[in-house]
């Protein structure tokens, strides 16, 4: 090893490959990956790009407030945040390509890109298959906490019911999420009720934030023939199955913090068919823009 | 049980925490079953967190120390199912924690619904002894462990959230 670098251990002799990190582990070693009997795998990977694609980009846009929160410790519970929901990404999207290895993008022969990450970092926006409220851009900590308290009372309830599928995997990441989730959605909605009930700048900003978001929150309750399909084959879960039990939660939230729930109307969704806002692309770009540069490296 | 397969539990049973040293992965509940068949050590792990970024790292550590023991072919697996829970926190891990100024966690009840009102553990204070103790976040360094603060002594302190 060259003293003048402590990255030269890391390379093996091959300065081409230098990226950052180390470590390219299978994060599915030992894991059984067989598709349940009666199940399209293709569907199935589908199913798991929906939920991983959630995961993923609600963390990079819980990522991008580092430093910016307006306590040290907030800033610290966003972070601790976005990586249990990257946790939940990591082992969806190795899920996926598990599943279906046909989902994976092509990358240079020899790339030690792991299918996970390549799904990551190396697919357009359009193939991304979140729900729009993931992606829009971030704007005060009344809208990170909105965007939040909305996503986690959805989540729960859907990884609540995702627990009983036949496919291990899902069950698995399922059984840990919802206890994370829990934390999560706790504290979005201690944050809700605090804004709601503290200032009158506050109260307008959350007011704001959740005028701006809830034509998004609709796409998280509502049912798409991808995970109805699933729902009835014991592999996924209806959102459709849950909504009832998330505005049971909402209200709640709601009345604790003396909010009107805000009226129905328009529904912004098409994130599930790959029809995406502007800012998924912007944040992509990014998100994406180190890996791609490399897809040779290592990490 | 073969002197081989004593061997490697042994060895792997004092494999350290990364992130908090004074725990074994058997302590801490996450080394969940070492085996050893045709030669080659099956060392079962399963997260903390989903997200825990020690996993990598613990891998690492079961594969050198069993190395160092001349274990050359080992296998370290996930286990997912069932998942982590802080309940699985030995006894004589709890008192590890507790000597290294940690507080452990007490025994998971979740309740079903969402909590809005203030976070409630009754807590002892592990420097002092104090139960006067008060929350100051529920996230900290690690996944794992939320921020408090002793009213007595004044010293913070680190609590292994129940999960």
């Amino acid at each position: 090893m060259h003293e003048d670098s402590v990255y030269e251990g890391l390379l093996g002799g091959d300065s081409s490959q230098w990226a950052f990190g180390t470590d390219f582990e299978d994060p599915l070693a030992g894991v059984d990956t067989s598709v349940p009997p009666g199940v399209d795998p293709a569907e199935l990977a589908r199913y798991c790009l929906a939920l991983g694609d959630d995961a993923l980009v609600m963390s990079q846009r819980l990522a991008e407030w580092c430093s910016r929160a307006p306590e040290l410790e907030d800033d610290v519970a966003l972070a601790n945040l976005a990586l249990d929901l990257l946790g939940q990404a990591r082992l969806l999207l190795a899920r996926a390509a598990a599943a279906s290895p046909s989902v994976v993008p092509a990358l240079p022969a020899g790339s030690p890109v792991p299918p996970e990450d390549a799904l990551a970092f190396f697919r357009e926006a359009e193939a991304f298959r979140n729900v729009r409220l993931a992606e829009v851009p971030n704007g005060d900590f009344a809208h990170v906490i909105v965007r939040l308290l909305l996503f986690s009372v959805a989540r729960y309830e859907l990884l609540a019911r995702l627990r009983v599928s036949r496919d291990q995997v899902l069950a698995a990441v399922a059984a840990r999420g919802v206890k994370e989730v829990s934390y999560q959605r706790d504290w979005a909605g201690r944050w809700f009720v605090t804004l709601g009930r503290g200032t009158a700048e506050s109260r307008r900003r959350l007011l704001a934030a959740l005028r701006e978001l809830w034509p998004f929150q609709g796409e998280l309750v509502s049912s798409h023939p991808l995970e109805a399909s699933l729902a009835a084959a014991g592999i996924g879960v209806d959102p459709a199955s849950f909504a009832q039990a998330v505005n049971t939660v909402l209200d709640e939230v709601f009345a604790a913090a003396g909010v009107e729930r805000p009226a129905g109307g328009v529904v912004w969704a098409g994130g599930r068919d790959g029809l995406h806002t502007e800012a998924l692309s912007r944040m992509l770009a990014e998100m994406q823009v180190v890996a791609r540069a490399h897809p040779m490296g290592r990490w | 049980m073969s002197a081989d397969l004593a061997t490697a539990q042994r060895v792997a049973g004092q494999v350290t925490d990364p992130e908090m040293p004074m725990l074994t992965l058997a302590d801490l509940g996450v080394l969940r079953d070492v085996e050893i068949d045709n030669g080659v050590v099956t060392a079962s792990i399963t997260p903390t967190y989903l997200g825990c970024p020690a996993l990598a790292t613990m891998r690492d550590d079961l594969v050198h120390r069993l190395g160092a023991a001349g274990f050359d072919r080992v296998d370290v697996r996930v286990v997912l199912d069932p998942p982590w829970t802080s309940d699985w926190i030995s006894e004589a891990g709890r008192k590890a924690l507790t000597q290294h100024g940690l507080s452990a966690p007490g025994s998971v009840q979740r309740p079903v619904g969402i909590q809005l009102g203030p976070v409630r553990r009754n807590l002892v204070c592990p420097r002092c002894g104090s139960s006067r103790t008060s929350l100051v976040s529920e996230f900290g360094a690690t996944a794992c462990k939320a921020q408090y603060r002793c009213n007595e002594c004044l010293e913070p302190f680190e609590h292994v959230k129940e999960i």
